[in-house]
């Protein structure tokens, strides 16, 4: 599953981060690294983009981004 | 001694400079690029230079900012890193820190907001996390301007030491084994391009392209670095990009473990859920923002704005006449007297009517940043510019432009993005600015009384149209390659300190002054003698005869396509780039009309409807003003740019009002 599929309060860890360059390499620096966790707290109103809940702070990505990061749902 | 100082975004960096320096800064650019610098020393330590470089989240080389402050620190050799750290965010905030401190400068961290750490009964171990990291860690809280002596004082020892960052190894296992190698591989390389070796190895396993470059490796070389990279990759079962972040995040998360001890969310943390329940709101969030902007903009360009305008206009005609009685007491001649009464205290006022929108403006705006605000404006916002090739960040700057194009110009500095920022500068001027709308008044009056309403709108509606069309097609041509990726910060909600608005306000406003005033001056003046000379360079009392005219004459033939070759509209088109006003006081002028009636009814014979409203169409979307030219000029960086600017923005003009006027002349 995606991280895009997740679902707005569910919290997820990363499995991996695919996509490439540098978009792929910002999110790897912003700290979406595998084994993290991650929240996603919020869908803009428009529906895209969506906020994330990591490591402490807020961060906020496109949908097409998320598509893009594999994540495994854990078990609250 | 040279300090820069170095952080994220967010991280309190422009407070603490402020902190540091006072009044005592220099704003400049970069050279070649239009990422600011700001320099300055330290209050009652003059020797202390601090440079205040972009924000930044890592030392990769895809961004302008990045590639400037890493090259900042290895070419200008600063004597001091100081590396700001936010401490309620320290995770994130240390990945920069990690990469800093492999470029053997010696370095201080300021862990900054220290007071929110211990307000919400969390606590550092500060003599452990200064162990573990090997470079020395001072807690401060910028806003409160507290720890900052300590600051200084350590930056100052360390300086004078030149105490290096402990070497850490940050990496373990099969990335310090490829690190470890390269260093031996390229070290002769490194050190003759001065940089510094386990850097340049660090970097070259995550790939960078620049790296390589600056190391003019020989192909055998590359080849085994490309191996080693390789052997890497297959041990660890994942990408040399990934293999690198997870390595430091680790070595960050057992630091903190050890260190950090947060067992709640920070207070203003549990405040920003609260309030963005109702500010980023399904529902909500859309009449909120245009609220906020609906009460800063009736303030700007409403009651509080035309109360500061007219204090300005007061000052600068009771100027003006004082000078206009003194000249005519003595001898000076007629045309010196017009000069400076006509041309230089025009000039003057208006660059100065343009202050008490730039000042009102920019404490608005400063405001909607420091808050908080801006990130989630950003937010919601972002899905909409996407299409056109933008990002969220555009959208204020874009709505400032319905107020004046100036100070939303000038706004577009907090776009991360160099081309982000410049196509939102050439964008912006499509928004019809409030300066436009007397001329539409005026010519709604003359030709189109009955659909004013009707016809104002249209306008409005054609310049976001043609912002939309524009940005569709810049983005797949002019700025073609690949947008800087919308991955964004949302920091937590503080109050903004009173100090930093009105320093940025003030900043602002000097920045106008200082940039602006040249260039509207000249235009001016230079206006003013095209008016009032004859090709023999004498006075002349007939407007007809001014060189203005001729030149006037002269190009007219080019908007005959456009329905509207009559001189009169050329020469109402080359003062207009003076200030929007200056369309109706040439009519005036020329069509020898003394009231607005007069010009009213003088205006219905020089056009037909069709013609006016390809006309109104032109100065809807040409370059608006000698003052947004300016400002152009200071935020895209270069003559060039700013000559594309001008050129797309009245060859757009151009086409859509020739488009407006000939098909228009099928259906009429």
């Amino acid at each position: 599953m995606t991280l895009a599929e997740l679902g707005v309060g569910k919290t997820a860890i990363i499995a991996s981060i695919g996509g490439e360059g540098a978009l792929r390499h910002r999110l790897l620096e912003m700290g979406l690294t595998p084994r993290t966790m991650v929240t996603v707290r919020k869908i803009a109103p428009f529906g895209d983009p969506i906020e994330l809940h990591l490591r402490g702070y807020a961060l906020t990505i496109r949908n097409e981004e998320a598509a893009k990061i594999e994540v495994v749902e854990a078990v609250s | 001694m040279l300090i820069a100082l170095v952080g994220n975004q967010n991280s309190g960096k422009t407070t603490l400079f402020n902190q540091l320096t006072g009044s005592n800064q220099h704003v400049g650019n970069f050279p070649g690029i239009t990422v600011e610098k700001k320099e300055g020393s330290i209050k009652k330590h003059k020797e202390l230079i601090v440079v205040d470089l972009p924000g930044i989240y890592s030392l990769s080389p895809y961004t302008s900012e990045e590639v400037v402050t890493r090259n900042f620190i290895i070419q200008e050799k600063p004597d001091v890193i100081l590396n700001i750290v936010d401490a309620t965010n320290i995770e994130r905030n240390l990945y920069l820190s990690l990469q800093l401190m492999q470029l053997q400068t010696p370095m201080v961290i300021a862990l900054n907001m220290m007071d929110e750490v211990k307000s919400s009964g969390n606590s550092i171990d500060l003599i452990n996390l200064e162990n573990e990291l090997g470079v020395p860690v001072a807690p401060i809280s910028a806003s409160k301007n507290e720890g900052i002596a300590d600051l200084i004082t350590r930056i100052k020892k360390t300086g004078e030491e030149k105490i290096l960052p402990k070497k850490i190894d940050c990496c373990v296992g099969e990335v310090h084994k490829a690190i470890h190698s390269l260093t031996h591989l390229i070290e002769d390389h490194a050190l003759a391009a001065g940089i510094p070796p386990r850097f340049a190895a660090t970097k070259l396993v995550e790939g960078d392209e620049l790296i390589v470059a600056s190391l003019k490796l020989n192909e055998n070389e590359i080849d085994i670095v490309g191996h080693i990279v390789k052997e890497m990759e297959t041990e660890l079962g994942t990408d040399r990009e990934a293999a690198l972040a997870d390595s430091r995040y680790s070595y960050i998360e057992a630091i903190c473990e050890k260190t950090v001890f947060s067992e709640n969310q920070t207070k203003e943390q549990i405040r920003s859920v609260k309030i963005d329940a109702l500010l980023t709101h399904k529902y909500l969030a859309l009449p909120i923002f245009l609220l906020i902007m609906l009460v800063i903009f009736s303030l700007t360009f409403g009651t509080v704005g035309h109360f500061l305008s007219s204090l300005f206009t007061q000052g600068i005609n009771f100027a003006t006449s004082f000078v206009d009685n003194a000249l005519s007491q003595t001898n000076v001649s007629t045309w010196m007297h017009s000069l400076i009464v006509n041309g230089i205290f025009a000039g003057i006022g208006s660059v100065l009517s343009f202050m008490p929108l730039i000042l009102l403006l920019f404490f608005f705006l400063s405001l909607l940043e420091d808050t908080g605000y801006m990130a989630r404006v950003a937010f919601v916002m972002d899905r909409l510019l996407r299409k056109i090739g933008l990002s969220g960040r555009s959208f204020v700057p874009m709505l400032i432009g319905f107020g004046c194009s100036v100070p939303a110009i000038m706004a577009t500095r907090t776009l991360s993005s160099e081309r982000d920022r410049k196509m939102t500068i050439i964008l912006t001027p499509f928004m019809s600015c409030s300066a436009r709308l007397p001329v539409y008044a005026l010519f709604c009056a003359a030709l189109f009384p009955k659909y004013a309403a009707l016809v104002m709108i249209t306008l409005y509606l054609m310049g976001i149209a043609v912002a939309i069309l524009s940005g569709l097609l810049l983005k797949n041509t002019a700025f073609k390659g690949k947008p800087i990726p919308f991955v964004m910060e949302l920091p937590a909600y503080r109050m903004p300190s009173p100090k930093s608005v009105l320093f940025h306000m003030w900043d602002k406003g000097k920045d106008f002054v200082k940039r602006a005033f040249t260039i509207i001056f000249i235009a001016t003046i230079v206006i003013w003698f095209l008016r009032n000379l004859d090709w023999t360079f004498n006075m002349t009392s007939d407007p007809q005869n001014s060189i203005l005219a001729s030149i006037g004459s002269f190009i007219a033939p080019i908007f005959k396509p456009l329905g509207f070759g009559d001189w009169r509209a050329a020469t109402a088109i080359i003062t207009g780039l003076t200030a929007k006003e200056a369309i109706i006081s040439t009519f005036t002028v020329l069509m020898n009309t003394s009231d607005t009636q007069a010009l009213i009814s003088a205006l219905g014979t020089l056009f037909t409807p069709l013609s006016a409203f390809a006309f109104l169409t032109f100065i809807l979307l040409y370059t608006p003003c000698a003052a947004a030219i300016a400002a152009t000029k200071r935020e895209i960086g270069s003559l060039r740019g700013t000559l594309f600017a001008i050129g797309y923005q009245t060859g757009t003009a151009y086409i859509v009002a020739l488009i407006v006027f000939q098909v228009g002349r099928l259906f009429i």
